[in-house]
């Protein structure tokens, strides 16, 4: 049998409890901060606009693609390569005045006309209201599935592990939307999806610790509640790890094979993974004890259940 | 204690067997072909167009592979895109302008497959190419326009049942009618009440001045609305079918959104053209003082224009429009009261038939033409003999025309213009190489991050590692074929979701082999173990993948696009996955393990 983590005693990870909430809080600061200063880099999803991406079969002269955009009254776009020296990328923001549809055309034509070999590869245009209501839509969602996540947990545990669970899964979010924020990497559609997806995932790791933590305190009657929580933790730390690794490596698969379009949302499952394992051992246990979670919440349930079934 | 009742097994082998056979199609990879559907209503795919279509390939000798009839059209697969091309060329020259001859790629999977109902995955734009339109109908221009009618409406019923008024307003969406004395307010309102059943009145006093104030009923609002955006659909299909588009996808979003996309099309230029396209219809009278003959030799008389009708006949039109589409409130199919004979009813708004009436007083015996306007192109759809003077704004073209017939015309006269316009909200154009480009690299991150945890289960697990391989690619096998089955649309961002669903499922054997090796660890048997270990882990995999299916669901919920596709991927992998993990893996080992009375030692 291969054993990475044959651990014989339970880590005191209950001992450490202020230190990894010292650091989590100072990661959570640090991501605020970031969401404040800089705000997210919201792509043309939300912000409406238009994105180009244009294709030459020889590298592109950026700066002659803006001046010829220029020409044509686009001062404003943006113009930069986007992956390789061949591919270019266009941003333009929304025109009150011009009718955004038929911008895409007109820049395509002008560029046409000054270099005939070029590629249109994708387009993307977005009116201002539906980016507004993608926006109003995604933070919907978030909201929506956060809830959903607390009332089963506390259908299914208690509201101490509900709570707990969600702030540790929040405290997630939070610090892949910092990352964002500093990096001022494009923050779109696709990388929402990204987010929602491992909030989902991440409250798993939450659930099997405290399915644990519920069975311990079945099974381990003279223990105390850190002792029960240490056990908890070190008993799954092992499937823990293992699981996690698994989905980066499909993750890191598609972060470093799925190309662009998939870059950005691979990476913020990437984030959200590393920190999902952190916050879901080291966060939520501890959220948990201080919340005051205790054997009778628990062993009063099965005896009635016994009795029932009497 | 490993044993699993025959039925179990039965169930496994089953959903492996039709998982298999709807994954199938998947493989064969599609071939070129050829599609025709018509381009008018009125022109109908069927045998006799197959077999027309089938001898002249014949004829020019174009090798194809198949030729089958269904409810879009004919499709004709080729061998090669040579053949393809070629096919088109020919068919369009034989078929005419009235058919459409679209470049498409079917799936080659065998026909046994399709008679099961085995297709291949829907592939989405962003992996096949094409464009996404979002169109935003203004429907205060449509309501606008419907109260613009009411008024004409209005002024010409008071001024028919003699109610002395001073005059019609709008004001915003309210129509103001000013009367001179209270008595014939009352009268006014009396009749309007009857005649406006959309509008509701009330009456109110301004300064001295009598009025009454007719603002649109809530659920009048509603049904011009829906029926303001049905028309438009009506209209954008029949445009995209001159398009020459393979799979078009026409359909209502929300109260007053049109998505619209154009798979394989990459002149977004024209495309936006031709949908936002007006067509208009326009009534003329028939000249016939002048010979149509002379006219055919090149001599159109000033004044007129050479118009052909829809059976080839020319006619010669008078320059002067007496009508025009706008005018038209609604044209529906159905039959003459005396005759029975098929035929359409227009109804013309106030003004209109207030015009029509005395055009038709004054040309009793003459013959007035209906145009259709397209492209700038005109066509006769009807030119009948006007018989008595007709009033009351009800016109009803018949003769000539069966019931289909009669049907298309009252879609065509419907359908000619847009009842509001639109706006293209949202657009999304993805070039065929970079969806060329978006199947490999999805697939290429499935595979790879695929192999990578087999690998890593494999050397860890041992032979629990392949059965929980193999129990994950039985996952794959069950959502590709659901996924298949379902005709779900596939994206970049479901395959990733395929991918991220396989890296979460792999949790729930890794639950279930760490919970054994714990089990023996604590001196279990190994039957015990594997018994314990299956039941105690399953309470918890529900559990997890609980949480990831309300994320899923919500995103499905609130997600649009190919978020949307991704939000499916997830949900159908997370209930596959459920069913893979636990009931197949769980059938390997019992197969393995179940059946010896005793077993020393556990590969895991």
């Amino acid at each position: 049998m291969i054993e990475f983590f044959n651990i014989k005693r339970d880590i005191p990870f209950m001992k450490y409890a202020r230190v990894t909430t010292v650091i989590s809080l100072l990661t959570f600061v640090l991501a605020v901060a970031a969401l404040a200063t800089k705000g997210l880099n919201l792509g043309v999803d939300f912000t409406g606009g238009t994105v180009m991406e244009l294709h030459y079969p020889h590298p592109a002269d950026v700066p002659k693609i803006r001046d010829t955009l220029a020409s044509i009254g686009l001062n404003d776009a943006a113009v930069q390569n986007f992956g390789t020296s061949q591919d270019v990328l266009v941003r333009l923001p929304v025109k009150a005045d011009l009718s955004s549809a038929q911008l895409s055309d007109k820049v395509y034509a002008a560029l046409k006309a000054t270099d005939d070999t070029v590629q249109k590869q994708r387009v993307e245009f977005v009116g201002p209201q539906v980016g507004k209501e993608l926006y109003e839509n995604g933070s919907l969602a978030l909201i929506v599935v956060c809830l959903g996540i607390m009332a089963y947990l506390a259908v299914r545990f208690e509201w101490r592990f509900a709570v707990a669970a969600i702030i540790a899964n929040m405290h997630d979010v939070v610090i892949i939307l910092g990352f964002f924020a500093f990096f001022q990497w494009e923050f779109s559609l696709t990388v929402l999806a990204g987010v929602l997806a491992i909030l989902g995932y991440s409250v798993n790791e939450s659930v099997v610790v405290f399915d644990r933590i519920r069975e311990n305190f079945r099974k381990m009657r003279k223990a105390s509640v850190p002792e029960v929580i240490d056990n908890a933790i070190t008993r799954t730390m092992s499937r823990t790890v293992i699981t996690h690794t698994m989905t980066e490596l499909m993750v890191l698969s598609m972060l470093f094979f799925g190309g662009e379009a998939l870059f950005y949302f691979a990476l913020a499952l990437t984030i959200g993974i590393v920190f999902g394992i952190y916050s879901s051992v080291l966060v939520a246990s501890p959220i948990v004890m201080w919340l005051g979670v205790s054997r009778e919440q628990f062993v009063k349930v099965e005896k009635k259940a016994v009795e029932a079934e009497i | 204690m490993n044993r699993y009742p025959l039925w179990k097994y039965v169930v496994i082998a089953v959903a492996l067997v039709l998982g298999l056979l709807y994954t199938l199609p998947n493989f064969y990879g599609e071939s070129p072909a050829v599609q025709i559907s018509p381009a008018k209503a009125v022109n109908k795919a069927d045998s006799a167009l197959l077999e027309s279509a089938e001898s002249a390939l014949k004829q020019a000798n174009v090798p194809y592979s198949g030729a089958v009839l269904d409810a879009s059209g004919i499709k004709i697969r080729f061998a090669d895109t040579d053949a393809q091309l070629k096919a088109k060329d020919i068919l369009q020259g034989q078929l005419g302008s009235g058919y459409t001859v679209a470049l498409n790629l079917l799936s080659s999977s065998p026909a046994w497959l399709h008679a099961v109902g085995a297709l291949p995955m829907y592939l989405g734009l962003d992996l096949r190419g094409g464009v996404h339109f979002l169109l935003q109908v203004d429907m205060k221009a449509a309501l606008d326009k419907a109260i613009d009618r009411m008024s004409g409406d209005i002024r010409s019923s008071l001024r028919d049942q003699k109610i002395p008024y001073s005059g019609v307003s709008r004001e915003g969406i309210q129509l103001k009618v000013k009367f001179r004395d209270a008595a014939g307010r009352g009268q006014g309102e009396a009749e309007l009440a009857k005649s406006q059943p959309d509008l509701s009145f009330k009456e109110a006093d301004e300064g001295g001045e009598l009025f009454l104030v007719g603002s649109l009923k809530p659920e009048a609002t509603k049904r011009l609305q829906e029926y303001a955006l049905q028309q438009n659909i009506t209209t954008l299909r029949n445009r995209v079918n001159e398009l020459g588009v393979a799979e078009p996808i026409i359909q209502q979003q929300g109260t007053d959104r049109v998505v619209v996309q154009l798979p394989g099309v990459q002149d977004t230029a024209k495309a936006k053209e031709i949908l936002g396209r007006t067509a208009t219809l326009e009534i003329r009278m028939v000249d016939e003082e002048h010979d149509v003959a002379v006219a055919l030799q090149g001599q159109v008389p000033f004044g007129d224009d050479l118009f052909y009708e829809r059976n080839g006949a020319p006619v010669l039109v008078k320059k002067q429009v007496v009508l025009t589409g706008d005018y038209i409130s609604n044209a529906q199919p159905g039959f003459d009261g005396q005759t029975g004979e098929p035929a359409v009813h227009i109804t013309l708004d106030g003004r209109g038939a207030r015009i029509f009436q005395q055009v038709t007083r004054e040309n009793i015996g003459k013959r007035m033409a209906i145009l259709l306007i397209e492209k700038g192109q005109a066509e006769v759809i009807t030119a009948p003999v006007i018989r008595t003077e007709i009033g009351g704004g009800r016109v009803q073209i018949s003769g000539r025309m069966d019931t289909r017939e009669a049907n298309d015309i009252a879609l065509l006269l419907r359908a000619g213009a847009l009842a509001a316009p639109m706006d293209i909200v949202e657009e999304r154009t993805v070039g065929p190489s970079m969806g060329k480009e978006n199947i490999a690299k999805g697939f290429h991150s499935n595979l790879y991050g695929f192999a990578a945890i087999a690998l890593f289960m494999m050397f860890y697990y041992r032979l629990f590692g392949v059965i929980s391989t193999l129990a994950l690619a039985a996952n794959v096998l069950f959502l590709v074929a659901i996924l298949s089955l379902l005709q779900a649309t596939l994206t970049l961002p479901g395959m990733a979701g395929i991918a991220l669903t396989v890296g979460m499922a792999i949790d729930a054997n890794v639950l279930i082999n760490e919970r054994i090796r714990e089990e023996l660890r604590a001196g279990a048997t190994p039957q015990a173990a594997i018994h314990a270990g299956y039941e105690r882990a399953f309470a918890t995999i529900l559990d997890s993948n609980i949480t990831t299916l309300i994320a899923g669901i919500a995103l499905f919920w609130l997600g649009s696009g190919p978020v949307k596709g991704f939000a499916v991927v997830l949900c159908l992998g997370i209930l596959t996955s459920m069913f893979s993990a636990v009931m197949v893996s769980r059938g390997m080992v019992n197969l393995i393990y179940g059946r010896k009375a005793r077993v020393q030692k556990v590969s895991i």
